[in-house]
């Protein structure tokens, strides 16, 4: 049986299955509405929320959970805002209270300009999670070698960046994704630096299991055709992927028979 | 405690003075709050949701309610 009629292709991630292979924010839009469409466009199984007090002065202000409905879709609490490990594993355990669940998305940050991930912080909040019974997928850095220690370190799947958080550049780090990807037993994901659907193709094209998007979607002109545009664009390079690309060549070699030329 | 009662806490950083004795739930629902779709954290202390109806405010507690909103 050839790849495209062979229809599961779902990923597994801390024993959890998904069809899609594509995971979207739910920050930057300009209405819960719109967040709802973009997301229900993407096809994703899995949505990143962030952990936020609540607002007393007005607690009658709509919530998140009413617009996209967590029975239906993965939420995975993130640490977004986080600098230290102490602040991002009080941020989950209070996420795992809220919504009761183990996987979750951790990220803390180096600093406020790149929002570069500080592996040392990383790698300990990482070790402390795990043992706490949490099943963290890891924001990286782009370095192989701090990727398997978080993975011995118990993260359920690597998500380094392929460019910084927000900033649209597409997939600055190809080499080392791809090393990332060939020496991984848990699954990889490309976490931030997506900006348009090609970059989603790329990332899955290195054989990456999946792509974690919010900006490219949210601050798209139109967010709910771009949320559409990067499902079927994760799904082609996932497909280029299965069907193994062509070797590149340095010079041009005919499509045409030579022989029978007139 | 108060000698008329109440208690003397903070919620989310802000001061509040509410009734000695009322429970977190109580406090959650009295603040227009879903207990279903919070999560509290008392004096750094989790409080699993089983024993929001149970666990009392007291006297200087310090507490923080979050729940999920949009993010990346």
């Amino acid at each position: 049986m050839n790849i495209a009629t062979n229809l599961d292709d779902s990923w597994t991630v801390a024993g959890r299955s998904f069809r899609s292979r594509l995971i979207v924010g739910t920050g930057k839009y300009k209405s819960f509405e719109q967040n709802a469409a973009a997301v229900e466009a993407s096809g994703a199984e899995i949505v990143t929320v962030a952990v936020r007090r609540v607002n007393i002065s007005d607690p009658n202000q709509p919530l998140l959970m009413d617009h996209i409905d967590p029975k239906k879709i993965t939420y995975l609490p993130n640490t977004a805002g986080c600098f230290t490990a102490e602040e991002a594993i009080r941020t989950l355990r209070l996420a795992r209270e809220a919504g009761g669940w183990t996987l979750v998305k951790l990220e803390v940050l180096g600093e406020a300009k790149t929002l570069y991930p500080d592996m040392i912080e990383t790698l300990r909040a990482t070790e402390i999670l795990a043992k706490e019974g949490f099943e963290p997928m890891v924001y990286c850095s782009d370095d192989p070698i701090a990727a398997k220690k978080l993975e011995d370190a118990g993260a359920v799947a690597i998500m380094p960046l392929g460019a910084p958080i927000g900033s649209g550049l597409g997939l600055q780090n190809q080499v080392m994704i791809r090393l990332i990807v060939e020496n991984a037993k848990v699954p990889v994901l490309v976490d931030a630096g997506v900006g348009t659907a090609s970059d989603a193709a790329v990332a899955m094209e290195l054989g990456c299991d999946g792509v974690l998007m919010n900006t490219a979607i949210a601050e798209a002109k139109d967010p709910v055709t771009m949320a559409r545009a990067m499902k079927l664009a994760v799904e082609s390079g996932r497909l280029a992927y299965r069907a193994g690309r062509m070797g590149k060549r340095r010079y041009a070699d005919p499509s045409s028979p030579l022989a029978g030329l007139i | 405690m108060h000698e008329d009662g109440t208690a003397s806490i903070r919620v989310n950083g802000e001061h509040r003075r509410v009734r000695e004795g009322m429970t977190i739930a109580e406090l959650a629902l009295e603040l227009g709050l879903e207990p279903a779709k919070v999560a509290v954290e008392r004096n750094l202390e989790i409080v699993p949701r089983s024993t929001l109806g149970e666990v009392r405010i007291e006297d200087g507690d310090d507490y923080e309610i979050v729940t999920f909103v949009g993010g990346g």
